[in-house]
Parts: structure tokens; sequence; C-alpha cells
């Protein structure tokens, strides 16, 4: 290896590096047996106990995770649906849609929240589970297409046409042919909503109420107050779900591509 | 012919009607909401006045405006400055390890921003990690303060942004035509005219995109400020905040607002305009 190769590679690991040494430190935390103090005291699963003790804290995680599955499910549907459309069709207006989806990815986090909350108020809705529902689908959806629409566009059109040629309906096309193929991305495209649902934290602050609390603020909540190794271990069960579905979603993308 | 329309007119419907509902006419509300007037117990009053927008312009948020965007520029410099040559180094490695080392950039890009800046929390402060490390290594005498200031701030977001501009980096240096850099060498161009005049032209596009996607959030993240740099309001994020929350200001909120909406616009043209040039100037 010459010279330059192992600084290429220094500098990567450097970077790598300061990527994952806060999250390591975090989790090493998590389970060091000691309140305060820095130094390793062995190994210990009290912060977890506590968290699971804690009635309140499984109530707002099932919160996050009821949003979670039905605003990624919700966002899913309409995401697949119009990234079909799309690639399908020809329609007045599709430009400005597609640059809708676009503007609205690239939106600041904390523009949507006053948007949407600013909304909400004009239509007197009541802060809470509904309004998080709603606000969680907006975002959601367009990272649905783009996962969706990459996925279509690298489609071989002439499976289409043989369906057709076959006597297939533009339903049965749609049903039988994209769907199955698309099957993958849809799947990534769900997962993807899901962690972007349980980790948002901006979004949320402006439009849920007191009435239904989710996990990311009550994270955000508890640190204002302070580090405690139960934080550690709640950010470091949150991580550990956030990977495992990264994962799954990102295999799901590679497979026969 | 017939039978196909259904599906379309659902497909379109579905998606037209939640982006009218939930992304334009917001928008179009937030707009509205600015130029009215603070109301006493409506949130605003039914009276035209572009005082929020004059307010913007007082000195004492002048200021805030002012901290947040050289915040946020820093921020930015810094993610382009570590990013590039990492996204650049990444295409480099041998095809079958991109994949894996890729992922590793992914993960960060997709774990709750929240829950890594409280780890940066927990390395940043008085008696934690970063400290130990430098007093072990005798290099400071006594803890540093570094908690609760601008640096550490930076540090926050440059820590929860950097994959936000590795990853388009690394999309448009992936697609760079490595023909056109072998022709410019064969043509006897230093490695400087190389990267001047076809990587970086070729690459503007990834590089207006990233900055996008660190410099907009990096306005926005009221609780990186928070909780890296105390209780001052440093950012535009948590000016707006206050004014929805504790100020109860909703149209100079949303004149604020405004404000990062047109930022964003303009940098939306600047990729628009640049993907358009390097397009232009790619080989057919």
């Amino acid at each position: 290896m010459s010279p330059r190769d192992a600084a290429r590679i220094a500098y990567l690991i450097l970077i790598y590096g300061f990527l994952y040494l806060p999250i390591l430190v975090l989790i090493v935390y998590s389970f060091n047996d000691s309140k305060y103090s820095l130094e390793w005291q062995g190994m210990t699963w009290t912060w977890y106990q506590n968290l699971f003790d804690d009635p309140d804290l499984l109530q707002v995680a099932l919160n996050s995770a009821l949003v979670a599955t039905l605003s990624a499910t919700v966002a899913t549907m309409i995401g697949t649906m119009a990234a079909v459309a799309l690639y399908r069709y020809a329609f007045f207006g599709k430009s400005l849609l597609q640059g809708l989806i676009f503007v609205l990815m690239m939106t600041p986090d904390i523009v949507m929240g006053i948007a949407l909350l600013i909304l909400f108020a004009s239509l007197r809705l009541p802060l809470g589970f509904w309004t998080l529902l709603l606000a969680h689908i907006t975002f959601n959806i367009p990272f649905v297409v783009v996962t969706v629409f990459s996925r279509i566009s690298g489609f071989d059109r002439h499976l289409i046409e043989a369906a057709k040629d076959l006597g297939a309906t533009e339903f049965q096309t749609v049903r039988c042919v994209i769907l199955p193929l698309l099957v993958p991305a849809v799947g990534a495209g769900w997962l993807l909503s899901f962690t972007l649902s349980m980790d948002d934290v901006m979004v949320s602050f402006f439009v849920t109420g007191p009435t239904f609390e989710i996990l990311p603020l009550k994270i955000y909540s508890m640190v204002r107050l302070g580090v405690t190794p139960e934080i550690n271990a709640l950010c470091t069960i949150m991580l550990g779900a956030t990977l495992m579905l990264i994962l799954i979603a990102q295999l799901l993308l590679r497979e026969k591509s | 012919m017939r039978i196909r329309e259904p599906f379309k007119l659902v497909a379109i419907g579905a998606i037209g009607f939640w982006l009218a509902a939930f992304a334009l006419l917001p928008n179009l509300l937030v707009v509205i909401a600015s130029v009215l007037e603070r109301g006493s117990d409506e949130f605003v009053a039914f009276a035209f006045t572009l005082d929020s927008y004059r307010r913007l312009l007082d000195p004492l948020y002048l200021g805030v405006l002012l901290d947040s965007l050289w915040l946020a520029a820093a921020t930015t410099t810094l993610c382009l400055l570590l990013g590039y040559p990492f996204a650049y180094l990444l295409t480099r490695m041998p095809a079958r390890w991109r994949p894996m080392l890729l992922l590793l950039v992914i993960i960060p890009f997709w774990t709750s921003s929240l829950v890594r800046t409280y780890a940066m929390v927990i390395i940043l402060q008085t008696n934690g990690w970063l400290n130990q490390i430098l007093l072990d290594l005798g290099l400071i005498a006594e803890p540093l303060e570094l908690l609760y200031t601008e640096p550490a701030v930076i540090a926050g977001m440059l820590y929860a942004l950097l994959p936000f501009m590795i990853l388009p980096l690394y999309a448009a240096l992936e697609k760079l035509d490595r023909r056109l850099i072998e022709a410019a060498r064969d043509l006897g161009a230093g490695r400087v005219t190389i990267f001047r005049r076809i990587i970086l032209p070729l690459t503007l596009p990834g590089i207006v995109a990233g900055c996008m996607l660190t410099f907009l959030p990096g306005l926005g993240m009221f609780y990186v400020a928070d909780l890296l740099g105390g209780a001052r309001t440093l950012l535009v994020g948590n000016l707006i905040r206050d004014q929805f929350l504790s100020a109860r200001d909703w149209p100079f909120g949303a004149a604020a607002s405004v404000m990062l909406t047109v930022l964003m616009g303009l940098l939306l043209w600047a990729y628009y305009l640049s993907s358009r040039r390097a397009s232009r100037g790619a080989l057919p």
C-alpha cells in the first residue's frame, strides 16, 4: 500500500470515527453500572429495567409506534399510487405535481411544522393524535414516491407491453405486473417512512398536544432536564430499532437490482 | 380505454388532494398570517400590516438572524470541506466494498438526529468523554467548558448534517464520467485544472443539493441549539418556535418562516441552474 492509499484510508476512518464514536459512547454508557461516573463500573441492565418499569414511557412508546405504523401505511398507499401514475400517465399538471413533491421533501421541518400548526388552528382541530397522524403522512409521502419511482424507472417496459398484448386490462397490468415487481421498493418505502415517523422531533413538536405524547418529544423533554443513564438506554433502544429497519430496507432495495 | 380511468383518477386524485390540502394550503395560510396583526384572544387579527416583516429588521432580531446565518454557513462549509474528499474517496474504493461503506453513511442519515445530538452532549459535557481524554493525555490541566458554546452548536449541527452533505455529493461523483478526466489528462491538464474545469462543474448540482440539505436545516434545528448552545436564542428556528410557543406572536413567527421559505426558493433556483448547466456540459 502506497503512502497515499494509507492517507486515504486514514481519512475515511477519521470521518467514520466522527460519525460513529458518539453513538458508540452512548451505547456503552447505557450499560455502565454507575449513575454519574465516566469510569467503567461493570455491566448492568438496571437502566433498561427502569425504562420497562415505567408504565408512562411504555404508553408513549406505543403512541409513537401507532402513529408510525398508520402514517407509514397511508403514505405508502398514496405515494405508491402517485409514483405509478407519474410513471405511466401524462396528465395536466404533472410537472407541477413533481415539483411540489420535490419542494415538500426539501422544505425545512420547522417551516412544515408551523404551516401545519396554522392549518390545524384555522380548522379548529384540537392538537393530538389526528393532527399528528396527518402531519406524519404528509412528510412521509415524498420519500415513498421517490423510493418507488426510482425503482419503477429501472423497469423493463417490454413487460408491460407484453401484458397489454396478452390482453390484460390496465387494472390487471397494474395489479399483476407492476405491483409485484414493486413490492421490495414499496416495502422499503414503508420502512423508511416508519423510521422517519418514529424519529421526528420538529414537525411533531408543533402539531401534537399534551393529550398525545410521543417518544422523540419525551426524550427531548427528558434531555433538557439533564443527562441520565435511562436516557442513554432509551436512545440505545431507538438506535437499535432504527438500525434494524434500515438494514431490512436496504436488503429489500438491493435484491434483484 | 374506459377501464384505465379509475386507477388513474384515484391515484392522481389522492396525491393531488393531499398536496393541495397539506402542502399548498398551509403555506398559503402562513403567508396570510404573516401580513396580519397579532390578535388578543385569537392568534391573529384580520387587519393587514407589514409590521412583522419590519420587525425582522429590528436590531434585536436581526442579530439572531445574522448569528443563525453565520452558524448555518459555518456548518455547511465544514460539511462541504470534510464531505467532498470523503465522498470522492468513497467512489474510488473497490466496487465490492462500496455498498457496505455507503450503508455506513446511510445509517446515521436515517437515525434520529435528536438521539445523535444527545450523543454529542455526552461527549462534550464538562465531565464528559472528550474532556476526560484531553485530561488523560495531559493536554489540559482542568476540564474545558465545551458545552453551551457556539463551537459546540456547530459541532452538533456538523454531526447531525454531515451525512446529508455526503450522500448527494457521492451520487454526483459516482455519475462522473471517468473518460472525461482521462481525456483531460491526455491533453495535458494538471490535477488542479482537471478538478477546477471538469470535476467541480460536473458535480456542482451535488454540491448545491448538499448545501441546501445542510444549510436550511442548519437554520431551523432548534433542539441542537437548545441542547448544545444553552438558553440563548441562537437560531432562527428557536426564534420561530418561541413565537408560537411562549411569545404567542404568530404573525411574526409566520414572517420568519416565510423568510426561510424564500431562502429555500433561492437555493432551489440555484440547484436548477447548476443542474441545467452540468447536463448541458455532459457528453451525449
